[in-house]
């Protein structure tokens, strides 16, 4: 009996347990009322299915959730992550035909299968530029000493509009085939955007679980002073992890530009910022820093994507989808306060030794 | 000599505001004929009535240190729902009007009470609201509804003129957002609830220890800005006479930027609700000078409010910066005081 409920309590304070346990309810769901929802074709070499899109699609969640789970262990959050993903799209887009942006281009010049500027120095400069739109919440965060949630609401406001200055107020459409591959392509059988996140996934988990870096990140989320006085360059922790979060959202616009094969300003990643933000308050990490846990986060990527996939399965609007998606969160977020996890761990041990009396009883 | 310093010090921000709207209109004054009518002024106060509404509610709950996202989404979902229930399902506006102010309160009331019953960040209760209440609205309809009603038509159209202006006048949602105004006004520093709310946002803790009605006054604050966001949605479906899923969006930003250049402290404890009147009049101004320039297109507006809003958090930062450094050059004074004193 003790160490069941050992075990139970082990399992219950382990980061990935609660996450895992929703995306079963919901794969559960989905397996009793969603036709269809489990079947996998495999059609020219490439599978397909419902599962493979909420991965495909679940990656663009999935980076942003990577990247905000290191600023929000620092106490921190970062709401710009959408207008980066703007900025970042755009520049791409930009940089493949800038004729799209600045003159009236012919319908011949329109549409050509070429680029201007070489595909790796294209997505290196807008990586660049989306780490250094990171890099400049990290400074006003941890040089400006200014509140996250307002130093990052400047970058949203702000940064949609910069995004346009960018493409000149055009939507640009990409005609380069190459470029779809980053958001389309499959490698291996399985779309090429879960080896992106796999590559960033394992770069983040190198950065932050081999090296201290991960251990100043939560030290600094759970008492930034004291890191600061026990000789922890806290400054720095802070403007790393802003800057990561900005170079995450830069390949979360590559993937969406690419995936739509073209580049809005106003649209582009809009409201993702939440996804990302709740993902990683479904992956157990608290909103005021301290203890993370990248893994759990991506599941909690995958969960926002798997409800948001059968909203749309159940025929759901997509607008009106965001209601159920926000009481869903709503209701895990209720389940994971300190209030209601101790009532259903009374209750559950309360069950428990009821069950055991019965046992002993009979 | 010292008392006068300090209430300076705190007035400055809303005094960089006023004379940043003066600067700005007689800039506008000199460059644009259309900003010379006096009526440029009032379509400020036309345009934005629903804006200063929801503002005013956000800077209760700024004040107590808290934030709100969810005020953009409430007031589309009261358009949406009193246009459905006016047209589609011919109600009256007598019956609608109330309705919504308590769907509206509910609201609130609902997501403050989770904010300090459960101890959840206000931040993610209201952003879970907005989800909520953003997607209820294509629930009830997916596209745009035309409000046709003779009562709101009336309200709508109906001009008050101003006297000792020719041709100036002001709507009905002018009157009722500053009547708000007026009464946040009162609240804030004439009411043991508003110092209530300053106490919290000073330090909740204490507040608590001075045996303060903390959570009610939590609650009470969000419950207040439900309600003004329902008003702002009723004074919005007067304005456009219609309802639509995607009114308002991002207006929860405008109302914190509004909050925060009118000189209140995100933090807390610090501002004047007065302050958000000339917050929402300059988001206002720079609307028209943009507008008026003709070349520049709309997102210079976003660029420049989100400029702005740095600016002010600057200046609120060098403010409470010099705040703390004060404090601290006290406490060292007072230790050095007992230092000194404890040989003798």
């Amino acid at each position: 009996m003790v160490e069941s409920r050992l075990s139970w309590k082990r399992l219950r304070d382990n980061k990935v347990f609660w996450p895992v346990a929703v995306l079963a309810l919901l794969l559960l769901f989905n397996a009793i009322f969603t036709p269809g929802f489990f079947r996998l074709e495999i059609k020219e070499g490439h599978l397909f299915g419902t599962l493979v899109d909420i991965l495909n699609r679940g990656s663009i969640p999935a980076l942003l959730a990577i990247g905000m789970t290191l600023v929000i262990a620092t106490g921190g959050i970062d709401l710009s992550v959408g207008a980066v993903i703007a900025i970042s799209a755009c520049t791409a887009t930009v940089l493949i035909n800038p004729n799209l942006a600045t003159g009236l281009p012919t319908a011949a010049e329109m549409v050509q299968d070429i680029t201007y500027t070489p595909m790796w120095l294209l997505i290196l400069v807008a990586l660049v530029i989306s780490a250094l739109c990171g890099a400049w919440n990290g400074l006003l965060v941890s040089r400006g000493n200014i509140q996250p949630m307002v130093a990052t609401l400047v970058l949203m406001v702000a940064g949609r509009g910069i995004a346009q200055l960018i493409v000149n107020g055009q939507i640009i459409t990409v005609y380069y085939t190459p470029y779809y591959y980053i958001g389309n392509g499959f490698l291996l059988g399985v779309p090429f955007t879960l080896f992106i996140v796999l590559a960033v996934f394992l770069l983040a988990w190198l950065i932050t679980r081999k090296t201290a870096i991960g251990l100043f990140l939560e030290s600094v989320g759970i008492n930034s002073r004291a890191s600061f006085y026990s000789g922890i360059g806290e400054r720095n922790i802070k403007l790393l992890a802003y800057t990561f979060c900005g170079f995450c959202a830069g390949i979360a616009g590559l993937i969406y530009s690419s995936n739509v094969r073209s580049a809005d300003a106003n649209n582009a990643g809009l409201m993702t910022e939440l996804d990302a933000i709740l993902a990683v308050v479904l992956g157990g990490t608290l909103m005021t820093g301290g203890r993370f846990s990248l893994l759990a986060s991506i599941v909690g990527a995958w969960v926002i994507q798997t409800t948001t996939t059968t909203m749309y399965a159940l025929g759901v609007p997509a607008m009106a989808a965001q209601a159920l998606k926000g009481l869903v969160v709503l209701i895990v977020v209720l389940l994971y306060s300190q209030q209601a996890r101790d009532g259903i761990g009374r209750l559950i041990e309360g069950a428990g030794a009821l069950l055991a009396k019965k046992g002993v009883q009979s | 000599m010292k008392q006068r310093l300090k209430i300076d010090r705190k007035l400055i921000p809303l005094l960089v505001t006023i004379l940043l709207f003066i600067v700005g209109y007689i800039y506008g004054y000199s460059q644009y004929n259309g900003m010379r009518q006096p009526q440029a002024v009032f379509n400020i106060f036309i345009d934005n009535a629903f804006l200063l509404i929801t503002s005013v509610g956000m800077t209760f709950v700024i004040l107590t240190g808290g934030i709100d996202l969810s005020v953009g989404a409430v007031i589309a979902l009261t358009t949406v729902a009193s246009a459905h229930l006016l047209e589609k399902e011919g109600w009256s506006p007598a019956l609608v009007l109330p309705l919504m102010l308590l769907m509206g309160t509910a609201l609130g009331a609902v997501m403050g009470s989770i904010i300090h019953f459960f101890k959840v960040q206000p931040f993610i209760v209201t952003l879970a609201g907005m989800f909520i209440a953003r997607g209820s609205c294509f629930f009830i309809s997916l596209t745009g509804v035309t409000i046709g009603d003779p009562f709101y038509r009336q309200m709508a159209l109906y001009q008050i003129p101003i006297p000792f202006f020719e041709k100036a006048f002001i709507s009905i949602n002018v009157v009722i957002a500053l009547a708000v105004l007026v009464i946040g006004i009162y609240l804030a520093h004439f009411t043991p609830f508003g110092r209530t709310v300053y106490a919290i946002g000073g330090n909740e803790q204490s507040a608590l220890l001075m045996g303060l009605p903390v959570a009610r006054t939590k609650v009470l604050v969000y419950t207040l800005n439900g309600f003004c966001s329902a008003l702002a949605g009723v004074v919005a479906s007067i304005y456009l006479l219609s309802g639509h899923g995607l009114y308002a969006s991002l207006v929860e930003l405008d109302a914190i930027a509004s909050v925060v250049i009118g000189g209140t402290l995100l933090e807390g404890g610090v501002g004047y609700v007065f302050g958000t009147l000339f917050g929402v009049l300059i988001a206002g101004l720079i609307q028209n000078l943009v507008m008026f320039n003709g070349k520049l297109l709309s997102w210079w507006t976003r660029i420049a409010i989100g400029a702005l809003t740095l600016v002010f958090i600057g200046i609120q930062s060098v403010f409470v910066v010099t705040k703390r450094r004060r404090i601290a050059v006290e406490k060292r004074a007072r230790s050095n005081n007992r230092k000194n004193a404890a040989p003798g």
